[in-house]
């Protein structure tokens, strides 16, 4: 185990303060850089859609894991966003523009759909965000001037500052660089107050409130930050599916969302990470397994379904704290050896909070 | 931020039919600590819950200063000087302390999404004072050791400290403990009445409390403020307050004079 001498306060800001850090982030971030070189065009382009749902992961995870307000509605910020983009991009308009445009509305939807919801908790605010995605994909569905309705809505080639990037590995680079962005910029919000403030909400809005978060705000913020960043992994997705349709943005995908936040491990990036990794390797997993399997299994339909919902049952029982907190104990595990008990991770006793004042 | 004067006039909340608190006035002077002390459901939290702003008043009127509390929101009472602990502690349960205590320095710092997202340099700049301050109240309260420690991992008595360093972290000019010493030991409470003097010599800090140790309110306490059922019974000395008649009856009960 390292220990770290710290002198000076930058050392609790800075990222990759420990050695094992510094090089599995280096080892991860190569490799990515790298995956051209070695892959064929069809992993490569499953590689991309993995960074492309990490994207969307990590903006729920700012939602859900850090700010705790629930949301089965995110698919339809990726609608909002595959669509706006692809319209704004037929019209002519560049790439960079037409993401901050995009981006810009989720954001500005997000905002309004935290102002409406912002008092709200729990099992109402589930239902209310379903609520708006099934709007959202009737909206998609029902304006067939603007997007083409149910027939579909083809999408512009990937054009960035005039060069046209139709090849798979320049299309990677692009995911690649926004996944960076992201992943750089959500880490840095945990830094400072407003990340903070989104901790405090989850934890205790009573406590919050008094210590001068305005709560109902935080949670406007939360949403737009969140419906923003799920809008540009929808921009990047559309370039992934060349074709869209209203229904690729319903329940499922938003319950695929959940489904990685959760088994990945709430309130943290790198949770979110892992939840699209989880998600990716699933379908090669089943095919596998599709061979593997005696033909009165392995043919049967709806396996896909029946396996998330064994892996959300799985994680929920024996790992609530998901991958992430798996990969906490194994690492705790090796840096403390032989030290690791049991009991190391067990629940500490919560004490009883204030009778909730709503 | 220099100390004020609390004042509330004639406080009343009803829960449906129930009068909670009803036409409560006391008001408290600058550098004083003042305690408020009755029996279980006498309404002593719902008045500090009416004073920040958690519960709206159905009658009534609270001052600090030149600020009528009345007609702000609750986040906004602590930009005033008023900040506060609970009587069962509520902490950021995930987080740890240090962050709990740079969440109590949220009323003094600028933020806004965009700039966090991209780190400025002015926004890490910020980030350093103001974690200067926290290390002074860190240092007060003599709670170095835990400072990376997450809140869920922490003893009752550690939390009781970072709550209280929670509040000091606001820089408040009053402020408002809900039974500092529930839950202690008698060392852990001795120290408690150690600190709250520090607090109020060194920093000038106004303290309000609500608490059921009689010593401790005895050896901190300027005036004391009981209530029962809502009403108020007596404002005075510890002592005063002590021999009074209503008091000794609401606490220990009527004894009729037997035959």
């Amino acid at each position: 185990m390292q220990i770290l001498f710290k002198t000076r306060y930058e050392d609790d800001i800075r990222f990759l303060a420990k050695t094992g850090e510094k090089i599995r982030v280096g080892l991860v971030v190569a490799f990515l850089l790298a995956a051209p070189l070695f892959l064929q065009t069809y992993y490569l382009g499953e590689l991309g859609l993995l960074l492309v749902y990490a994207i969307a992961g990590i903006g729920l995870m700012i939602l859900t894991g850090h700010t705790g307000q629930v949301s089965f509605g995110h698919a339809a910020f990726m609608g909002i966003g595959a669509y706006c983009h692809s319209i704004l991009m037929s019209h002519g308009m560049p790439f960079s523009l037409s993401v901050v445009l995009t981006m810009t509305l989720c954001g500005l939807v997000g905002m309004a759909l935290g102002r409406s919801a912002s008092k709200m908790h729990g099992f109402y605010l589930a239902i209310a965000t379903l609520a708006f995605l099934i709007l959202i994909e009737t909206v998609l569905g029902e304006w067939e001037s603007m997007t083409g309705g149910y027939a579909g809505l083809a999408v512009p080639p990937l054009k960035v500052f005039g060069v046209t990037l139709a090849k798979a590995w320049q299309q990677y680079y692009v995911d690649l660089f926004f996944v960076l962005v992201v992943v750089y910029g959500a880490s840095n919000l945990f830094r400072t107050p407003t990340g903070r403030s989104f901790l405090a909400v989850r934890d205790s809005e009573l406590s919050a409130r008094s210590l001068g978060v305005n709560v109902e705000w935080v949670k406007i913020q939360a949403f737009g930050m969140s419906a923003a960043i799920t809008g540009l992994a929808g921009v990047l997705l559309a370039h992934h599916l060349s074709y869209l349709a209203p229904d690729v943005f319903g329940v499922l995908e938003s319950l695929k969302l959940m489904l990685m936040i959760v088994v990945g491990g709430l309130g943290s990036i790198l949770g979110a990470v892992f939840g699209a990794i989880l998600i990716s390797l699933l379908p090669v997993g089943l095919s596998f397994l599709k061979d593997v399997l005696p033909p009165v299994i392995g043919q049967q339909a709806g396996l896909e379904p029946l396996m998330f919902g064994l892996i959300i049952v799985v994680f929920i029982v024996f790992e609530p704290q998901g991958i992430y907190g798996r990969w906490m104990k194994i690492r705790y595990f090796f840096e403390t050896f032989p030290y690791y008990r049991k009991s190391s991770f067990v629940r500490q006793k919560s004490y009883l909070k204030t009778e909730r004042m709503r | 931020m220099s100390a004020s004067r609390l004042v509330v006039e004639n406080l009343s909340i009803m829960f449906g039919g129930v009068h909670a608190v009803e036409d409560v006035s006391f008001d408290v002077n600058p550098g004083e600590v003042f305690a408020i002390i009755g029996p279980n459901g006498a309404g002593k939290s719902t008045i500090f819950n009416l004073i920040s702003r958690l519960y709206e008043p159905s009658a009534g009127a609270i001052h600090y200063g030149e600020h009528n509390l009345l007609n702000m929101p609750a986040h906004k009472v602590v930009q005033t000087g008023i900040a506060r602990t609970f009587q069962n502690i509520e902490l950021f349960e995930q987080a740890t302390v240090l962050e709990n205590l740079l969440v109590g320095r949220h009323s003094q710092m600028r933020s806004n999404p965009l700039t966090a997202f991209a780190f400025l340099p002015s926004v890490k700049k910020s980030e350093l004072e103001h974690r200067r301050k926290v290390e002074d109240v860190i240092d007060l309260l003599e709670i170095a050791q835990y400072r990376d420690e997450r809140i869920a991992d922490l003893p009752y008595g550690a939390r009781k400290n970072v709550e209280l360093a929670r509040a000091l972290c606001a820089e408040p000019s009053m402020l408002l403990l809900d039974e500092p010493a529930s839950g202690l030991n008698n060392e852990e409470t001795d120290d408690v009445g150690f600190w709250l003097e520090d607090i109020k010599h060194d920093l000038g800090v106004t303290l309000v409390m609500v608490e059921h140790d009689m010593g401790l309110v005895g050896q901190v306490a300027d005036r004391v403020m009981a209530i029962n059922d809502g009403r108020l019974l007596a404002i005075g000395t510890p002592d005063e307050v002590r021999e009074n008649k209503d008091v000794q009856q609401a606490y220990l009960g009527v004894t009729e004079a037997v035959e």
